[in-house]
């Protein structure tokens, strides 16, 4: 048994220890923001929050999560949405948005340990997290609005 | 266009509060869709084209998006036309997603025409409900309807002061007539709220809070999952299977054959061995476990490298001439200076973030699916006949699609899914892998192109032939077809808009080993690569400058005659939508001037190409700034397109799109290739099927929108056929080094 927190609250987990938990997730806690993308941790769209940092939950199996607390992007914000999701907002970012549940919560770890990212900064950060539709200049622009609406 | 005031047929029994005004079928949040088809009863089975609106007595404002959303933000633009010419307030419009359904007329999402297909529709469904609430006020009020006039949800009385608001209305206009078209009044230009101005996506705040539903995110009571093991080479069937293994995996149910397709594989089942399951993890589990051998088809002679040969030969021997000006045999015969190059273009996978997924339930000769599809109703007719039910018993609905680029007009997933859920006894998703979607996807054509022109003492073509070979779409189709189809051969090959004398427009044949499909803008990629490559190639051979030459090219401003050719023109007009070159000519300076052409001082090692296109009836011009440094590494720091697309509804997602595509643009030409060997597919993920990441995208793309008051054209596909010869061409101002082979990794670029 394998026992969790998911968003803030326990949960507990008696199937496959190997399976990742971007499939619990998905197809056991039916949190269906967490997206699959490529399966081998080279999309980023999976990311969530394993105690706190970035984690990509398709190779992240669930029997390394016993003990852990883990946050997706439906228990991100905890007074209604993140300053990172309302500069995603204001940015007009997303187009189809599949990418960007990943993109928010890879960004929100990485601002937690830099407030003011210089362009470089931003692209080594985000270099993990693909998107298709090409928002990329929209996602830096909303990673300095953040930051500076932080600092 | 018929309206029918549908409110009196009892379409909204149980759905709105009675006395809503309901304008035709469609109008009805889609979880009552199935009511709404039964009371239907059949008798409506006009054709309603279009989108149309609801309003419920508490004022609130459906507007059904008939079209399916991939990103294009098709979903809040259509219904921004409708509530303009309604004269709602945005903010009191729910849009709901139309079900597939013939009565919308065609649903396709794709070919970047949904806006101009439906502007002039959604304004007369807009402008009659707004005529109608008008009536209905003039009529409580006692006054005539030419005094009323609407602000924003209310209709007002101006010489009595009277006002009220559309939801107290709503109940006294669904008693009236529609009115005739002749009799309603639209919006002048001037008079527009949104139109013009914009509104950012209808689900911007759920796309950034996880809780936009896509197909993949569908989930239904007793759903089971599956996996599929298919053949590597594009036909083979199962000689023996061992599912032993796979069966002992836990959450594993069971394992179902699909059966081989018949050819032509057109959009069917590819066929192979399903690993159901309890959980996505477990079905993939299993189906690892599976031994399958299988009887390799024909397609197994199919390797990349051999095939580019031939390809490459075909290109070089007389095609078939699909236009022809002048005599280019007998210019080429006067001797001079003659131009010949070759190009290249290979295979691309879509790789939309969300790979193909559908879930089928199959339940007494009825079928519902959702699926994140482009096209409902191409889906309804694939998912019947895959197993025997008319299409008029298949539901299909339309969430969220993480992505299309073409690949979800095809209905092969879907097709599994009822297949499996008909075997099965349960609903069944059906989810691909990005190995799966990678190794079977409808493939964007390989291709060589063929060029050759001679030039007068001043370096001007006195004639232009091209000859395109690639693997044509009809191949899906038409296991016999060669040839590239005429809509193919439109984009950016006939239509080649150069002012020259003599041009001929060959095409020549190809026989595909793997599924093809249409890819954003499809055929102009490959097109525009060859034609802007080459006009910058001749530029300087005839050691002119290349911007200066290519407006030379282009020449004074006029309509391409097509006559006697086989154009298309995107299904739309020559009247209307003439292929004008005023407009190239136009975006193109614009471009130049927008770039600082010629003005900016470029260091070593950087330069700047400049393409412009007509595609999707909308005229392109970009200049790409690229940094090439000594390693041969590319850094692409500025992007500037300038944009002519007519009438635009919604600029800002518009200038989004085409940031987009500078970077679907980027990912296609310097690193995207799908290569075979001996019919199996090599690539598999993004290791090695790379696609532009921050790092690599262009860091700023400027888009300018060039103001008209022309009808609307395309804005999904348009922005991606001059990037990579924009790139290319900046690629040689850095360097010297002509690039004549996509993806550019393929050639170094170390000095």
């Amino acid at each position: 048994m394998v026992k969790l927190k998911v968003n803030g609250v326990e949960q507990s987990f008696t199937g496959d220890p190997d399976m990742p938990l971007l499939w619990y997730l998905r197809d056991v806690l039916g949190l269906t923001g967490t997206k699959y993308g490529c399966g081998i941790a080279l999309c980023g769209a999976c990311t969530v929050h394993k105690d706190g940092k970035a984690a990509r939950s398709c190779i992240t199996p669930m029997s390394a999560v016993a003990g852990s607390q883990v946050v997706t992007i439906e228990g991100i914000g905890e007074h209604g949405l993140h300053a990172v999701q309302k500069a995603w907002i204001a940015t007009n970012v997303p187009q189809c948005g599949f990418c960007q549940s990943g993109q928010i919560m890879q960004a929100v770890s990485f601002l937690e340990s830099n407030h003011n990212p210089s362009d470089k900064d931003i692209e080594t950060a985000m270099a993990g997290n693909i998107c298709r539709c090409g928002t990329y200049q929209r996602i830096r622009a909303a990673i300095k609005s953040a930051a500076g609406g932080a600092a | 266009m018929t309206l029918v005031n549908v409110s009196r047929r009892g379409f909204l029994v149980g759905i709105a509060s009675s006395g809503a005004l309901v304008l035709a079928a469609r109008l009805i949040p889609k979880a009552l869709y199935t009511d709404a088809v039964s009371a239907a009863g059949g008798q409506d089975s006009a054709f309603h084209p279009g989108v149309f609106f609801g309003l419920d007595t508490d004022g609130t404002v459906y507007i059904v998006a008939h079209r399916s959303e991939m990103g294009t933000g098709i979903r809040t633009s259509l219904p921004l036309v409708v509530a303009d010419e309604l004269d709602a307030d945005w903010k009191r419009v729910r849009v709901e997603q139309a079900a597939g359904d013939a009565r919308y007329g065609n649903q396709d999402t794709d070919g970047s025409w949904s806006i101009r297909g439906f502007f002039e529709v959604m304004r007369e469904a807009g402008a009659t409900g707004r005529m109608m609430l008008m009536q209905a006020a003039a009529q409580q009020w006692g006054v005539p309807v030419s005094e009323c006039e609407t602000d924003l949800h209310t209709v007002i009385h101006k010489a009595s002061g009277r006002k009220a608001g559309y939801g107290e209305l709503a109940a006294a206009a669904a008693k009236l007539p529609v009115p005739k078209k002749e009799d309603l009044k639209f919006k002048s230009k001037e008079a527009y709220r949104y139109i013009g101005k914009g509104m950012p996506s209808f689900d911007l705040t759920n796309l950034c809070s996880g809780h936009a539903i896509y197909g993949m995110d569908i989930r239904v009571d007793g759903m089971l999952y599956a996996s599929i093991e298919r053949s590597p080479v594009l036909g083979g069937k199962v000689k023996t299977f061992d599912d032993k293994q796979a069966l002992l995996v836990k959450g594993v149910r069971q394992t179902v054959s699909i059966d081989p397709f018949t050819p032509p594989h057109g959009m069917q089942a590819l066929g192979g061995i399903a690993v159901i399951a309890d959980n996505t993890w477990s079905a993939m589990q299993g189906r690892k476990k599976l031994k399958v051998e299988w009887d390799d088809s024909s397609h197994a002679v199919y390797n990349s490298q051999s095939f580019k040969n031939e390809l490459e030969d075909t290109a070089r021997k007389p095609g078939k001439a699909a236009r022809t000006v002048g005599d280019v045999d007998a210019e080429f015969a006067k001797g001079g200076k003659i131009m010949e190059a070759s190009y290249y273009a290979p295979h691309l996978a879509h790789a939309s973030m969300e790979p193909p997924v559908a879930v089928a339930d199959f339940r007494n000769g009825k079928i519902t699916v959702w699926c994140s599809t482009q096209d409902p109703q191409g889906l309804q007719e694939v998912v019947g006949k895959a197993v025997g039910v008319s299409k008029e018993n298949v539901l299909c609905h339309v969430p969220l699609l993480g992505g299309g680029f073409g690949r979800k007009s095809m209905h092969d997933v879907a097709a599994e899914a009822v297949i499996l859920s008909k075997k099965v006894g349960s609903p069944v998703k059906v989810a691909w892998s990005r190995e799966d979607d990678i190794k079977f996807d409808y493939f964007h054509a390989v291709s060589a192109m063929y060029m050759k022109a001679a030039l007068d003492s001043q370096g001007k073509p006195t004639a232009w032939l091209q000859r395109s070979v690639f693997t044509p779409i009809g191949s899906t189709f038409d296991v016999k077809a060669q040839y590239g189809g005429n809509f193919e051969m439109c984009m950016g090959w006939t239509d080649m808009p150069f002012d020259v004398p003599n041009i001929r427009v060959e095409n020549g044949p190809a026989t595909a080993h793997v599924r093809i499909g249409w890819l954003r803008s499809v055929a102009n990629i490959y097109h525009a690569f060859a034609v802007q490559s080459f006009a910058n190639e001749l530029a300087y051979a005839a050691n002119r400058e290349p911007l200066e030459y290519l407006l030379e090219l282009i020449g004074p401003a006029r309509s391409v005659d097509m006559k006697g050719v086989d154009y298309p023109n995107y299904n739309a007009s020559l009247d209307t939508y003439p292929v004008d070159t005023g407009r190239l000519r136009r975006v193109t300076e614009m471009a130049a001037e927008k770039a600082g052409w010629g003005k900016k001082k470029m260091a070593k090692g950087t330069g700047m190409g400049i393409a412009a296109h007509r595609s999707f009836l909308t005229y392109v011009a970009t200049v790409v700034e690229v940094e090439v440094s000594d390693q041969g590494d590319i850094r692409i720091p500025r992007v500037e397109t300038v944009v002519d697309l007519g009438t635009v509804v919604n600029p800002e997602i518009t200038r989004a799109q085409f940031e987009g595509a500078a970077v679907f643009g980027t990912s296609l030409a310097l690193m995207g290739e799908i290569t075979a060997k001996d019919g199996v597919i090599e690539q598999s993920n993004f290791n090695d099927y790379p696609v532009a990441r921050i790092y690599e995208a262009p860091y700023h793309t400027n888009v300018h929108i060039v103001e008209s008051s022309a009808p609307p054209a395309g804005v999904g596909e348009p922005g991606v056929p001059p990037f990579a010869p924009a790139l290319c061409n900046a690629i040689f101002a850095a360097t010297g080094k002509r690039i004549r082979e996509l993806p550019i990794a393929k050639t170094s670029l170390t000095t």
